[in-house]
């Protein structure tokens, strides 16, 4: 294609540049990596949620085959190795701070969930590793579980330092308000909700392969990171007390994360320690079990709201108090996910003058909980769009026309939320008027009268949802608690021949970067979408970084992206205005082309690139040589993604099973970059929402083991339990990034869940029937028809 | 996966006498090797069965034999499974996935008799005949509880025979996690009566419900099992449904593979 073409710009469904390597086998992921002399370590978990470690007897594992050293908690101690940090804090609703328990990469005298880490086994084999570990003996003292996330506080205490179990107790808003709002109702709905608790099952689990190189004191880790530089940061100084320049953390290609390996875990710590101590290269890659264990898991909150309308149906107050179960250790980002990720979305896309909420974040023996795709805001969405259902059954009205008329308007934005955040622009009714067309609203009574000639109950549900992605200005996000910067960083490097290396701080996991960023940088230079490479994962080639997650790459990252190759562009003008004998002012870029208005002049970005490698002909009083230029954007605001989906159901009322049968959804994801990627972003989010609606539990039994620690018994979504997605757009273009985008990654997992819960409570409404609770099982289903009819028929 | 030493049997004598020497026989290993991968079975000897010449189906009047190596896929494409048993060919096309199919035998499935697997209940809703290396057990006399059959610790099945019949169903509700069957039906009019063989319900096992054939012998209609009542005490309760959801289930499977039928 010739230089200055955008067939393959922005706004084009390009193929993925990444998909030949992932499609035939050819990616290269951690655990495809080997080093020479490497060893292999197995870790010994815990097998109680609770006990006290008593003895750890290791000399017969010690001496087997292959063996080459085992670690105990104590080891760690006595090197003085940290833990994983929290990354985000809050302050509680007397002033205290949030309560941080130590949380050892090794357990030392303790352990406080199944999956738990006792002892790092490390041999010659895998095998040997895992015969070893076999030989090692801990003698526990067993102690009470704590896994019922509502009596958490009355259970024993799991921390010395986090009396009552509670590690933070926040609140936001204006609880008096709301309460005022509350008792002059015409008429107050409540709902209690329980948001279920998930495991992430990201396609490749957790590995990580450390190299310790004696000659500069350095190491290298390969590990499956959503965010190399952070894990830099936190195992460099926090854990191991190391300069951060003496680290390089390499992500390749990741398979999937969804939040999961955002955060750092001890065992990517212990490979890196070990690897220095045994002067060796130290592997470990996840099994299937582990990864259910020990791998943070996501939700998992009860919630209690409360909401007001005046007399003509409008929302006037929202009350909603959350106890949040935050399981045995802090995770990275478990405090912010429930509380600042969560309660500012608590007005979703409505005029609510009064809100006020209270989170509790609770520790039980439970793995730790954390982000995971959607962190907070599927929780916020589900609790909220479940009562406008519940509000508009109570008060009689239409579930869409109460939408649409406590909606925020059109013409009130930048609209100040009473939960701190401020929504740039938005147009909600748009997306539902086009979602209600899409799934044919005005003929679903029609439907419904004929499922139900087939003995089938057929339910309609919706969901109108907002959230906040492009997390996130750091001054905002410092001011809240946060202990990093939420930046992103780009470098654009052009090469003497015109061909453009992008180095982003944002990593790809699956998401598509290769081609969306580069469409970004090809249509913005004007070059072949070929000629741009996108480079991530390595924090020794990327300047900084904070990673991939909560939709971030592309609001942030890809504005960082855009504002280096405008300074490449800024730079080649003067270039150009150079080599052309003009004025600065006169040079105009476009089409990949640099001319001088009102002649024929006109030199192709590939010449300027020779000219500022090869600068014989060259302005070298104004500037340097060479065409590299990176830029940091901090971010001005929260992005705001929107819009309505819809979920039609059939249930079966001799079985209970919930048939999905139709879906459509209209999201305003600002622009779009790439449609086709965006689409599928939408489509692996409602189908995890769907899992969560009907299918996906982390169930621990009362003694805390979690019963479903493997797909036999944890019921992922498959596509044969999904309809074919009808999927629309509108645009309202984002205020204050230079792209006009807003983020699609958690859109659909966010808005999906309580669509389809309430399609299900719709079609059993006839009977009776005003709640059910996710994931919505074929015997809890049928369980609500068989009290309705009994509770009719008495 | 604990070291383990591979062989190949060459016949069925030579698996009986490795078998007797401590061998695991290893008929597909669909099971097997996963509880092998979790280290929850570590044989010292895996005797592999898949060269004893055990694989093949055969018509034989009233009846077919099918050997105790036959893949599932294989029974499932079968023109004479098929044709002569067409519930069959379906129950077998509907175990697990393509490669479960593909690598999984009638024979490793029905010696496992696992709770919650389909060939158990064709095996006893068709009243059909196990086979071993020294006897012929009848169905009825087989499956003895749950992982526990009839079997002496080194006998070894060869083959299982089905009577011809076209008036059978087998309609399976799958747990929605494993997919493997949270209730299976397979009723069949056999020559002796109607015989209703349910699955992955069960606390023993594969089970034949009374009360059921007797209604379908009076009248055999999906209607005719309105009134039976199935003991929830009796089923197998767990997270994914409880006793009395499983007993709801049987009943109602049944009236689907009744009307199947």
């Amino acid at each position: 294609m010739p230089e200055g073409s955008i067939k393959d710009g922005i706004g084009a469904s390009v193929r993925r540049k990444e998909d030949k390597r992932f499609l035939t086998g050819s990616g290269r992921y951690t655990a495809d990596i080997t080093r020479p002399g490497q060893l292999h370590v197995h870790f010994i978990r815990s097998v109680h949620a609770h006990a006290n470690i008593k003895a750890i007897r290791k000399d017969a594992a010690a001496a087997a085959e292959g063996v080459v050293a085992i670690f105990t908690g104590e080891d760690v101690a006595a090197d003085g190795i940290g833990g994983p940090i929290c990354g985000w804090v809050v302050t509680n609703r007397d002033g205290s701070p949030t309560n941080e328990p130590p949380h050892p990469i090794l357990a030392n005298g303790a352990v406080r969930y199944v999956g738990d880490h006792v002892v790092a086994v490390i041999a010659e084999t895998l095998e040997q590793a895992m015969n070893a570990a076999e030989l090692v003996e801990i003698d526990y003292e067993v102690l009470a579980p704590v896994v019922d996330l509502a009596h958490a506080g009355s259970g024993p205490q799991i921390h010395e330092n986090v009396p009552g179990n509670m590690y933070f107790d926040f609140e936001l808003g204006d609880e008096a308000a709301a309460a005022a709002a509350l008792d002059s109702a015409a008429t107050v709905v409540e709902l209690e909700v329980r948001n279920n608790r998930l495991i992430p099952n990201a396609m490749e689990p957790r590995a990580a392969l450390a190299e310790y190189d004696p000659i500069d004191d350095s190491y290298t880790l390969f590990t499956t990171s959503q965010n190399p530089h952070l894990t830099r940061l936190v195992i460099g100084a926090f854990m191991l007390s190391i300069p951060e320049s003496k680290l390089r953390v390499v992500a390749p290609d990741v398979g999937g994360g969804f939040g999961s390996k955002i955060y750092v875990y001890p065992e990517e710590a212990v490979c890196t320690w070990a690897s220095k101590k045994l002067q060796r290269p130290v592997k470990w890659t996840a099994d299937r079990s582990e990864s259910f264990l020990a791998d943070a898991h996501g939700r998992d909150h009860i919630n209690k709201v409360r909401m007001a309308l005046d007399k003509d149906n409008r929302i006037t107050g929202l009350r909603v108090d959350t106890v949040a179960n935050i399981g045995s250790y802090l995770s990275a980002f478990s405090v912010v996910t429930p509380t600042i990720l969560h309660a500012p979305l608590l007005s979703g896309c409505y005029r609510i003058p009064a809100i006020y909420t209270n989170v509790k974040g609770m520790a039980t023996t439970t793995a730790p909980v954390d982000a995971y795709r959607g962190a907070g805001r599927p929780e916020a969405t589900y609790l909220l769009e479940r009562v406008m259902d519940t509000a508009a059954r109570q008060v009689g009205m239409d579930p869409a026309e109460f939408r649409r008329m406590n909606f925020i308007p059109k013409d009130a934005f930048p609209y100040q939320t009473p939960v701190a955040l401020q929504y740039d622009i938005g147009d909600y009714e748009p997306p539902l008027d086009k979602a209600l067309e899409m799934i044919d609203y005005k003929g679903f009574e029609a439907r419904r009268a004929e499922a139900a000639s087939r003995g089938k109950y057929r339910g309609i549900g919706l969901s109108s949802y907002i959230e906040a992605c492009g997390i996130a200005p750091s001054a905002v996000a410092g001011a809240l608690g946060a202990r990093v910067g939420l930046y992103e960083s780009a470098t654009v490097r052009v090469d003497p021949t015109g061909t453009v290396n992008v180095f982003t701080g944002t990593h790809s996991h699956g998401q598509g970067h290769d081609t969306t960023f580069a469409q970004i940088v090809a249509d913005k230079l004007g070059v072949d979408i070929g000629s741009v490479e996108i480079i991530h994962g390595d924090s020794d080639r990327i300047p900084f970084g904070m990673g991939s997650y909560g939709s971030r790459s592309l609001a942030v990252g890809g504005a960082a992206i855009a504002k280096a190759v405008d300074k490449v562009i800024e730079k080649s003008k003067i270039i150009a205005a150079h080599l052309m004998e003009a004025a600065d002012a006169d040079v105009v870029f476009a089409d990949g082309k640099f001319t001088v208005a009102g002649t024929d002049n006109e030199k192709g970005f590939g010449e300027i690139a020779l000219a500022a490698y090869v600068p014989h002909n060259y302005p070298h009083d104004r500037l340097e040589p060479g065409l590299e230029e990176t830029a940091f954007y901090d971010p001005l605001n929260f992005t705001y993604p929107s819009g309505t989906h819809i979920a039609e159901v059939e249930i079966d009322p001799s079985t209970g099973v919930v048939e999905l049968v139709d879906w459509a959804c209209c999201d305003d994801f600002g622009n779009l970059i790439n449609p086709m990627i965006v689409e599928g972003q939408v489509h692996g989010g409602i189908a995890q929402g769907v899992g969560q609606a009907l299918l996906e539990n982390a169930h621990y039994d009362e003694t805390g083991q979690l019963i479903t620690a493997s797909y036999m018994d944890y019921c992922m979504p498959r596509a044969d339990d999904l309809p074919n997605f009808k999927v629309d757009y509108t645009v309202t273009a984002c205020t204050h990034n230079d792209l006009g985008v807003k983020g699609c990654g958690e859109a659909g997992a966010i808005a999906s869940p309580p669509a389809l819960i309430n399609a299900v409570i719709d079609a059993l409404a006839p009977l009776g029937v005003t709640d059910m609770s996710m994931p919505a099982t074929p015997e809890k289903v049928w369980r609500a028809i068989n009290d309705a009819q009994t509770e009719a028929a008495e | 996966m604990h070291h383990t030493t591979y062989m190949k049997a060459g016949n069925t004598d030579d698996a009986v006498a490795r078998m007797a020497d401590g061998g695991q026989l290893l008929a597909g290993g669909m099971t097997l090797i996963p509880t092998m991968k979790q280290r929850l079975a570590n044989p010292e000897t895996l005797v592999d069965l898949a060269g004893c010449g055990l694989a093949g189906i055969e018509d034989q009047g009233d009846s077919i034999r099918i050997g105790a190596m036959t893949r599932h896929a294989d029974v499932a494409g079968s023109d004479l499974v098929r044709g002569a048993i067409p519930a069959l060919a379906a129950l077998a096309g509907g175990i697990g996935d393509r490669q479960v199919r593909n690598r999984g035998t009638i024979g490793g499935s029905v010696a496992n008799n696992d709770p919650s697997a389909c060939y158990p209940a064709a095996v006893l809703g068709l009243g059909g005949t196990v086979h071993t290396d020294r006897r012929d057990i009848a169905a009825d006399d087989f499956f003895t509880g749950m992982f526990e059959t009839a079997l002496d610790e080194d006998e070894m099945i060869t083959a299982v025979s089905f009577p011809k019949t076209g008036k059978a169903a087998y309609v399976k509700f799958p747990n929605p996690a494993s997919r493997y069957a949270m209730v299976g039906v397979f009723v069949a009019s056999a020559v002796d009566g109607t015989r209703v063989a349910v699955t992955g319900a069960g606390s023993d096992g594969v089970f034949r419900h009374a009360g059921m054939e007797a209604a379908l012998d009076a009248g055999f209609s999906a209607g005719s099992l309105d009134g039976i009542t199935v003991d929830a005490d009796e089923m197998i309760s767990d997270i994914h449904a409880s006793g009395d959801y499983r007993a709801h289930l049987v009943r109602e499977i049944a009236k689907r593979a009744v009307a199947a039928c």
